[in-house]
């Protein structure tokens, strides 16, 4: 239900499945667990295959700048679904963390950039809509 | 009132419920043929609803149960009562302050009721110190009815 994937310079936690109070423990636990392994200069939340989260969530978003802050560190959040984006809204979170939607066609795109992996993200952010909507 | 059809629902205030509880009421609701987003709306106030039971409500007590009445009334308005037995609620103002949470070690945002307010038409909360805590609120969906 969490996946994490760890560069040189930055962390990514793809977070999936449903995020309130029950879960919010063992996910801030297993993202606290990798920022303490390399201090990563920039921790990314991605919230694209997550299909429900409450103000459990914002909690999670808070304390991991809480941790970030401590050391300099950056936080992001990517590709919030449309429910998530409003409880995100109401809360204010977007003063905590970068939000960003990378499956909205980039205003200036890169002839350079390799295609696929793009296209594969898009792929993906249509199936977790999907699922939300069901 | 009158109710078109109710729903009546007793669970113990447990943090494997609250995925349970919210999922219900919206099973029940859907029967206002609700959107998309009202419905996301309705799941997130009740969840934040319930949560609070299970966060606040039987602190320090034998743990409690939560009970859940939904009642569909005309004009497409559902209407949801989410009440505990737990400690109660001393200052309730301070408690809907926004980023306010008497539980900040848990990483508790403070933003439940805020939630609440913003997701439905209407929120009500009730409070007697050591008699328990009681939540309601309202939400047209739907096209209205017939």
């Amino acid at each position: 239900m969490l996946e994490l994937k760890q560069e040189p310079q930055k962390l990514t936690a793809f977070l999936s499945g449903e995020i309130d109070h029950h879960r919010a423990k063992e996910l801030r636990e297993a993202i606290d667990f990798a920022v303490r392994e390399q201090y990563p200069p920039t921790v990314i939340l991605d919230f694209r295959r997550v299909t429900f989260m409450d103000s459990s969530g914002i909690g999670l978003i808070m304390g991991r700048s809480r941790l970030l802050e401590e050391y300099g560190g950056t936080l992001e959040i990517h590709n919030p679904p449309p429910q998530i984006r409003k409880v995100l809204r109401i809360s204010g979170a977007d003063r905590l963390a970068v939000i960003r939607s990378y499956a909205e066609p980039p205003k200036q795109p890169d002839p350079a950039a390799p295609a696929p992996p793009d296209a594969e993200q898009h792929a993906e952010q249509k199936e977790a809509e999907h699922e939300y909507a069901q | 009132m009158n109710t078109l059809n109710e729903l009546k629902c007793t669970f113990p205030a447990r943090s494997e419920n609250e995925s349970f509880a919210r999922t219900m009421v919206c099973a029940f609701a859907a029967q206002l043929d609700p959107t998309v987003e009202e419905l996301a709306d309705l799941r997130t106030a009740v969840s934040e609803a319930v949560t609070n039971c299970i966060v606040h409500a039987y602190r320090g007590l034998p743990a409690g149960m939560i009970a859940v009445t939904v009642r569909l009334l005309p004009e497409g308005v559902i209407y949801i009562r989410i009440a505990d037995k737990g400690c109660g609620i001393a200052d309730i103002g301070q408690a809907m302050t926004p980023l306010y949470s008497s539980a900040p070690a848990e990483e508790r945002a403070g933003l439940g009721f805020t939630v609440m307010q913003n997701f439905t038409d209407q929120l009500n909360v009730t409070s007697r110190p050591g008699r328990g805590t009681t939540v309601t609120m309202r939400k047209k969906l739907g096209n209205g009815g017939e």
